[in-house]
């Protein structure tokens, strides 16, 4: 990265992803998104750093791990403003922005109580939608619309 | 997967017109055996008693023979069977399944988990999209018409399944709303902001009086007490929406009263003598509609 400056508060990687500008609160949440926990890779964070945008922002680097674009789009569920950089050698070769992935598979849960995902084995699906700044989830099956709540 | 009916949003504007249309042929000829040799699970999770005669008697006036059950006591799902394996063993007994579930969404599940097409008779407070059709052929049959018709939707518009699923079926139809409603049941704002947006014009007020005489139909729906947390509120509204044949004598000769039952007070005795009063009628399209969309599922019609 090009901070421009001279240390970084999180240290460099070499090769691997950089995701950057995300909401501090929603920092964990990422981290379970993408099962970070579960990761061989080296995984440092920072949290509550300065930003010019953000009041306090989130930075999560994975060294020599690159994610799908699909892998991605889930972190736009919670921190929409976060930004993706591939960085080979110390230097940031690709910026990718996030796109919210149309349907959302398997890793929300559905905010209704009597919704029949709730009480049966199902893998849950969600049809993605943005109001007023906000991702909305609508249940393909009770058919109701909620915010995201991971599994 | 086979068409099944789960949702009003699974039909077309065309699909629809078409299960009207055959509705209306069934309505002609009551008893036609074009099922003969087939067979119908009625699955009743939870009990009602109304809809699963209305859809057994349908199965029955098209031939089909009829196998099921009214609730679960007596069944394997008392014994902790899932409802993918109940929906999967019977749908290798029959050839279509009519189910009723109080869980929402368990329909759609059961018609993923299967091969033969799935009704949905209810699901909890989600869809019930027969009672929607029979709404519309209603309606069809009293105005001659479903365009440009003006319905007035009185009582619970919160959480009435029934109005908000005629609302958006009758969307296709250029229609006029008028919502008599409390305050606490008014419509939710998500229908409201469904109107504006497809354009469709509709006026609010707590006042049933008010617009009973610029509708073509009177939609009553059952104002239920334990929707109120203050039960002074529920004593306020329950009588001012009480329907009374005296205030019937400014309303257009064409229009006429549905409900989709069952009623307490909200309509008095005295309004079913009255040109007016349809519900009994609007009951009876319901077995039609059901013959017409089973027919139709089953590749009949």
């Amino acid at each position: 990265m090009t901070e421009g400056t001279p240390i970084l508060k999180v240290s460099a990687i070499k090769d691997g992803t950089v995701l950057d500008h995300i909401p501090s609160q929603s920092i964990f949440r990422v981290l379970d998104l993408l099962d970070l926990q579960n990761s061989e890779n080296p995984v440092t964070i920072g949290i509550n750093l300065e930003s010019k945008t953000l009041r306090h922002k989130g930075i999560i680097k994975i060294a020599d791990r690159f994610f799908a674009d699909d892998e991605l789009g889930r972190i736009a569920l919670v921190a929409p403003t976060a930004t993706v950089n591939i960085i080979k050698d110390y230097k940031v070769v690709e910026k990718k922005s996030i796109t919210l992935p149309k349907t959302v598979v398997g890793i929300a849960r559905c905010a209704n109580p009597m919704c029949v995902t709730n009480h049966q084995k199902i893998t849950t699906k969600f049809t993605t939608s943005i109001e007023e700044k906000k991702v909305k989830l609508l249940c393909h099956y009770c058919e109701k619309t909620t915010e995201f709540i991971p599994l | 997967m086979s068409k099944s009916l789960i949702s009003i949003h699974d039909f077309s504007k065309e699909e629809i017109l078409h299960i009207l249309s055959v509705a209306a042929g069934m309505e002609k000829n009551k008893s036609q055996k074009i099922l003969e040799g087939k067979v119908v699970a009625c699955l009743f999770f939870e009990p009602s008693t109304r809809t699963r005669l209305s859809f057994e008697t349908a199965a029955n006036r098209l031939g089909a023979r009829v196998i099921g059950f009214s609730d679960i006591k007596n069944t394997s799902i008392t014994k902790g069977e899932t409802l993918k394996d109940t929906i999967k063993m019977v749908s290798n007994y029959v050839d279509l399944i009519v189910m009723r579930h109080p869980l929402e969404g368990a329909a759609r599940y059961a018609s993923e988990v299967c091969d033969i097409p799935v009704v949905n008779a209810g699901d909890g407070a989600n869809q019930h999209p027969s009672q929607t059709l029979l709404d519309l052929y209603t309606i069809l049959e009293t105005q001659g018409r479903l365009d440009n018709v003006t319905i007035n939707m009185v009582g619970d518009l919160k959480y009435g399944r029934t109005v908000h699923s005629l609302l958006q079926a009758m969307s296709h139809f250029d229609p006029k709303f008028i919502f008599t409603a409390p305050q606490e049941l008014r419509m939710p704002e998500e229908y409201r902001t469904f109107l504006s947006e497809m354009n469709i014009p509709f006026t609010e007020t707590a006042s049933l009086q008010e617009h009973l005489d610029d509708c073509d139909i009177l939609y009553m729906t059952r104002v239920q007490q334990e929707r109120f947390s203050d039960p002074m509120e529920y004593e306020k509204v329950k009588n001012v929406y009480r329907l009374e044949a005296s205030m019937l004598s400014g309303v257009r000769d064409n229009m006429k009263i549905l409900h989709p039952l069952p009623r307490v007070d909200e309509i008095a005795a005295d309004v079913d003598d009255t040109k007016y009063a349809y519900f009994y009628k609007q009951a009876e399209n319901g077995m039609y509609v059901r013959m017409a969309i089973i027919s139709y599922l089953l590749g009949l019609k």
